[in-house]
């Protein structure tokens, strides 16, 4: 298990270091590597590779935005069957239950806000469980999983140094 | 007024400084200059910018215009943290026999200087820091180089072969080698050290960077806290090297002496500096954490693929590897530098009888690392 989170803290961090890299940093058999890796994706520990992307930066245009949703919850519909209504949609990126005011906190990506909006106004406040919606639109994103989206802190050590 | 022309200054240098020999890391460092896309291990720097906690806390007292003079041993509250912070190591220290020093290169020069007399004996087990040497050739020494290849570990027939000797210099876990000292090892420089009648000036700078064991100050052992001064500081364990901040806990005498040094030469640490260090001893354990586990990758990594074409021992912590390369050291990192662009230190800036060896820094990111590993490789190959 020690192992196998080790493991997971590299992927976590490169998704495209390979199993012999792996093998080597953590002084381990390459099979043994990728006999892990095997087993966790079958767990669905593993769930996908992905690619963090500054889409920004190649001029493409993408709008997120954040909806708070309140919901009145019955006798036959808790919070578990009304999360997995809203996450079935593709636009919607995130939904988590969260505390405070709101009870979702439902990240939704789309083309322009205009389909953001009517995302909103047709898709989610139409659920009858929901009671009110709130509408953030993301105006830029500075850090997104982790990483820094802005140049900083370049290296400015000298080239050789005792 | 009489003429002065024709003075030739270069007899009014101090001897001494005349004589040093120029840092072997100096000549290559001019080698580098103005090359691109070089991928230097020459760099015995962490590759992290100081953790944003510390820096946050001495933007903050910046805003808040903490900039006067501190007392000339250091804030009490740094002391005090060093103090609490040092037990890990095997020894609660006095925090009035801490000095808070611009790094450790301070406690360096004005542990040698306030024990010194001119032709005092000093040993200098050998590969080792590059500036062991000179320092102690300024504070009037006379120094006993003790080569230590290839296990890089003084013996105790060595040391008290000596004679007599007023101090001892040691560095553990180790630049450039990354080898670091057992307790049974510790022992016997304890025990040549008392045979000696000598002072050790233990410079423990790496100590949070030890993977293989943990460390432990000579200073906790028995007795050994009378005849042991400490140097450390926060350049390696908290990335903090440009801040040039550090500590030396020493015996009473000494303390004294090397105070009243400091006070003299240095007046105190800079405050800012201080008061990131006390954060850092506070709250920059999970960053440390964080660094160690991945210079500890990084070296599992690298020198697995440095032993595909060296002997290499496996570093104990720092983050340096010193392969043996059967060649000439500075041949080698220099026809590294120009064919495969990757700057590497040569073995013999640490002492003669580091020759035959390169010393490479891993503080650079993985991905730098497998490049510069497969350039090494590459070219070891191609050069026999």
């Amino acid at each position: 298990m020690e192992r196998a989170e080790e493991i997971l803290r590299i992927l976590e961090d490169n998704a495209k270091v390979s199993p012999k890299e792996i093998a080597e940093i953590l002084d381990m058999k390459e099979e043994e590597v990728e006999e892990i890796i095997k087993k966790l994706e079958g767990e669905k520990v593993i769930l996908k590779y992905k690619t963090l992307v500054n889409w920004e930066k190649l001029g493409v245009e993408e709008v997120y935005a954040i909806i708070d949703v309140r919901v009145n919850l019955t006798r036959e519909k808790g919070y578990d069957d009304i999360a997995k209504r809203i996450a079935k949609f593709p636009e919607v990126h995130a939904v988590r239950l969260v505390s405070g005011e709101y009870d979702f906190q439902v990240v939704v990506k789309g083309k322009s806000l205009k389909d953001i909006a009517f995302f909103v106004a047709e898709k989610i406040s139409t659920i009858p469980e929901v009671r009110d919606t709130v509408t953030h639109f993301v105006l830029r994103t500075y850090k997104e999983e982790g990483v820094l989206l802005f140049e900083d802190e370049e290296d400015r050590r000298l080239a050789i140094v005792p | 007024m009489k003429k002065i022309g024709g003075l030739q200054l270069s007899r009014k240098v101090n001897e001494k400084v005349a004589n040093l020999k120029p840092s072997g890391i100096r000549r290559f460092f001019d080698l580098i200059i103005g090359r691109e896309d070089v991928i230097s291990l020459g760099v015995g720097e962490p590759d992290f910018p100081v953790p944003w906690k510390i820096r946050e806390e001495m933007i903050y007292s910046l805003e808040k215009g903490i900039t006067s003079y501190t007392s000339n041993q250091g804030l009490p509250e740094l002391r005090n943290a060093i103090a609490e912070y040092y037990e890990k190591f095997g020894f609660k220290p006095d925090p009035d026999r801490i000095i808070v020093t611009t790094g450790v290169s301070e406690g360096i020069d004005i542990a040698l200087r306030a024990i010194i007399n001119p032709g005092d004996k000093v040993i200098i087990p050998e590969p080792c820091y590059v500036s062991y040497e000179p320092l102690s050739i300024l504070a009037g020494a006379e120094v006993v180089k003790i080569p230590t290849t290839p296990d890089f570990k003084p013996r105790y027939e060595d040391l008290v072969k000596v004679g007599k000797a007023k101090a001892i210099i040691i560095n553990y876990p180790n630049n450039p080698t990354g080898v670091s000292y057992s307790q049974k090892d510790l022992e016997e420089i304890a025990d040549a050290a008392i045979e000696l009648d000598a002072i050790i000036i233990s410079d423990e700078i790496y100590s949070e960077l030890s993977y293989t064991f943990k460390h432990t100050s000579i200073a906790s052992l028995n007795g050994m806290e009378d005849r042991v001064v400490v140097l450390n500081g926060f350049s390696k364990s908290f990335a903090m090297t440009g801040l040039r901040i550090g500590y030396a806990i020493a015996p009473d005498e000494i303390f004294e002496a090397m105070l009243k040094i400091h006070q003299y030469c240095m007046l105190c640490a800079p405050v800012t500096a201080q008061i990131g260090a006390i954060e850092a001893l506070r709250n920059g354990e999970s960053d440390l954490e964080r660094m160690r586990a991945e210079y500890l990758r990084r070296r599992n990594y690298f020198v697995r693929r440095l032993r595909e074409v060296f002997e290499v021992r496996m570093p104990d912590g720092a983050f340096y590897v010193f392969p043996k390369i059967n060649a000439n050291s500075e041949e080698f990192a220099e026809r590294l530098l120009f064919e495969k662009n990757v700057a590497v230190v040569p073995g013999n800036a640490f002492g003669e009888c580091g020759e035959g060896y390169i010393r490479c820094a891993y503080a650079v990111s993985m991905e730098k690392l497998k490049e510069a590993a497969d350039r090494i490789v590459d070219f070891a190959k191609r050069i026999g």
